[in-house]
């Protein structure tokens, strides 16, 4: 069965402080992980993303709900008899050990043959390419270097499934590039389940199999990155990934995922909505940037309003525009070879949406 | 140019001067109150034992040769010092036991405090410094209260049933050790607390995530990290033990004494004092010796493992 769930988190809540200072860090939480995806845990800080993976390596326990580990229930089991191993945001590595040290720690911890432990310590070095450096101290070495050695230290037990919190956030621009496509490169090899967490929107995109994306201690939506991305359920989540437009609209009709709905402009577009949800009367819609145009004001415009600012960025322009009915709407245009896209400042413009670009937000 | 130059070398030729100013005073204690009163005991190690105490000042080496060596009053052989080196001995041997118990007793005591919430833990320190207030002798004397056989250890054994016949603890060996690790602990725990507040518990956590039961995150992860830790409550410890005079007289009896009660008698009734004065530095010796076997140990070990 391929989509065998590695890790399913039933219904977890877990508080912190007690009285009146009580908080949930996560409330009601529910989530599956499948085998061998990469999964990424996206959110501001302090959504609780740590917490969910403290949870599920059992450095803390959750205040209530369950942890299945391919089904089993993992509550009973100490954080050293969880198949599961962690990145440390801080990396942890030992300061006391070299770095073939460091990556050999959990086998020896497993009781693993001395020969067998020097050859698969050999093979993660080659893994994260640190062949040369097995024998120096941890504090020898640069970030990225040591983001490695936390790498290869974690896989080296073969864990089922491998928790990674915010690995790339202290390596610098161009080291986080080259990691991520490492990392990918690591869990494609490995075979072996991440669930990533990052705060950064743009990681989790280029990253991720799937994304559940996190706020103020709940999962507000799970999916691909396309479905967070173009169908976002939620405002938080179209508000947090990428830039977002949102409009006033007015149902006219919805069936099977399909509605109508009608612009304050009084013209009537298609829009999609998230399953399960039906909606009705004053909604919100949110349409993307490059999903729509500016051209001159004609009947197909979904909307008019005027241009208050063009931002010219080489790859391509954004124009802000100021609907009539008050609403501040941006599009973003690819630029072609041949000068701009010959709109300027003050300028009337009308409004063209892409085939099935309006998506209906759930709130 | 070159004034500016000159200026500047000036300037920090000042600099250096002040700061000899400033370590002024302490080097001058440091000169007087502790090479001096030195340099004195071993001149005097070195003379003639006077007839009522004190020392007349000819060249002898008495002193010394009786540190180890005895001479049989009726025929004048030579013979080991066998109760001279049982002290020496049991003092090496009470010392080492006492640092060892105290680190036994000390690492739970300051991994306790540790991983209080922050707010809590000056407390404990404070509390921890609590027995420093009272004097060594009334400590002393509260610790003979207990242990002694009518204290509260055996009256408490015998109205429980478990014994008949008071435990003979007070006057042993064992009755120094426990006054000896009772006083001391606080000596072990500050400076192991101080190093396991440095610990970074996260590496605690690496361990068990990686598969390290309580015991291995200890022997692996937590111990060789708060080593600074253990060496210095060590010789904080160690030292102290090794000269122990008030403990020793009045928990261990006349018969079980240690080199601080074997200096303090060539002073006084044995009224030797080349003799007191080569045992100390004897003393000294043992201190350094162990200091730096201890020291290199410790050192080298960390380098091996790391
Ligand atoms: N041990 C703790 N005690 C009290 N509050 C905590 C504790 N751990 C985390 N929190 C709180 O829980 C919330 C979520 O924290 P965390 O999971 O670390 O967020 P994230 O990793 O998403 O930034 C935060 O408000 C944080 O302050
Ligand atoms: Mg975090």
């Amino acid at each position: 069965m391929p989509d065998k769930n590695a890790i399913e988190v039933r219904d977890v809540s877990k508080l912190f402080g007690t009285g009146d200072a009580q908080f949930a860090a996560l409330d009601n939480v529910s989530v599956s992980i499948r085998e061998n995806e990469f999964f990424t845990l996206l959110g501001p800080s302090g959504c609780g993303k740590t917490t969910l993976l403290r949870l599920i390596a059992g450095f803390d326990y959750p205040t209530d709900g369950q942890i299945l580990l391919y089904g089993q229930d993992i509550a009973p089991l100490p954080p050293f008899k969880r198949p599961v191993n962690t990145v440390f945001q801080s990396y942890a590595l030992f300061p006391h050990m070299t770095v073939g040290q460091n990556i050999a720690f959990g086998l020896e911890m497993l009781g693993k043959p001395k020969a067998e432990i020097e050859a698969r310590v050999a093979e993660m070095l080659k893994l994260v390419r640190m062949e040369a450096l097995k024998d120096r101290k941890t504090s020898q070495i640069s970030g990225g270097q040591q983001q490695r050695v936390a790498l290869a230290r974690a896989l080296a037990p073969q864990p089922k499934v491998l928790l990674l919190d915010e690995p790339l956030s202290a390596l610098d621009y161009k080291l986080r590039k080259e990691m991520q496509i490492e990392l990918k490169r690591l869990q494609h090899e490995t075979g072996i389940t991440f669930i990533f967490v990052t705060h950064d929107q743009e990681e989790a995109l280029t990253m991720s199999d799937r994304i559940a994306v996190m706020s103020a201690g709940k999962i507000l939506q799970v999916g691909s990155p396309w479905d967070i991305y173009d169908r976002p359920a939620v405002r938080f989540v179209a508000d947090f990934i990428g830039e977002t437009n949102f409009l006033h609209a007015d149902v006219v009709s919805a069936n099977d995922g399909r509605a109508t709905v009608r612009l304050s402009s009084g013209k009537e577009i298609p829009a999609t909505f998230p399953s399960g949800s039906s909606p009705q009367g004053k909604v919100t819609l949110v349409v993307r940037p490059e999903h729509a145009r500016v051209a001159a004001p004609n009947g197909t415009s979904a909307h008019v309003g005027h241009i208050e600012n063009v931002v010219y960025l080489g790859t391509d322009t954004h124009f802000h525009v100021r609907l009539d009915d008050g609403t501040p709407f941006i599009v973003r245009q690819q630029n072609s070879r041949n000068g701009h896209n010959g709109f300027a400042k003050a300028e009337r413009v009308g409004i063209e949406f892409g085939q099935d670009v309006a998506q209906i937000l759930k709130d | 140019m070159a004034s500016a130059q000159e200026t500047a070398l000036s300037a920090e030729r000042q600099d250096i001067r002040n700061r000899w100013l400033l370590s002024a005073p302490a080097l001058i204690i440091i000169l007087l109150a502790a090479i001096g009163p030195l340099f004195i005991v071993l001149i005097y190690s070195f003379l003639a034992a006077g007839p009522y105490g004190d020392v007349e000042w000819k060249f002898s080496t008495d002193g010394w040769i009786s540190v180890f060596l005895q001479r049989d009053i009726f025929d004048d052989t030579l013979s080991f010092a066998d109760a001279h080196l049982a002290i020496f001995w049991r003092s090496v041997k009470l010392s080492i036991g006492t640092t060892l118990l105290t680190i036994v007793f000390g690492f739970p005591t300051a991994y306790f405090i540790a991983t209080r919430p922050e707010r809590t833990r000056e407390m404990w320190l404070f509390l921890i410094t609590i027995p420093f207030w009272t004097n060594l002798l009334i400590r002393t004397f509260a610790i003979l209260q207990i242990i002694r056989n009518e204290g509260i250890i055996n009256t408490l054994l015998i109205k429980a049933g478990f014994i008949n016949q008071p435990i003979q603890i007070l006057f042993t060996d064992t009755a120094i050790m426990i006054g000896m690790v009772y006083v001391y602990l606080p000596l072990m725990v500050l400076p192991l607390y101080a190093s396991m507040e440095k610990l970074d518990f996260r590496l605690v956590e690496a361990g068990y995530d990686l598969y390290a039961s309580r015991f291995a995150v200890l022997r692996r992860i937590i111990f060789p990290l708060v080593k600074p830790g253990v060496i210095a409550g060590s010789i904080l410890v160690f030292i102290p033990s090794l000269g122990a005079y008030v403990t020793p007289s009045l928990l261990g009896g006349g018969k079980n004494m240690m080199l601080g009660n074997l200096i303090e008698l060539q002073f006084g009734q044995g009224r030797n004092w080349p003799l007191g004065s080569a045992i100390s530095i004897t003393l000294m010796a043992i201190v350094m010796i162990a200091l730096l076997a201890y020291v290199r140990n410790a050192g080298s070990s960390e380098v091996r493992h790391g």
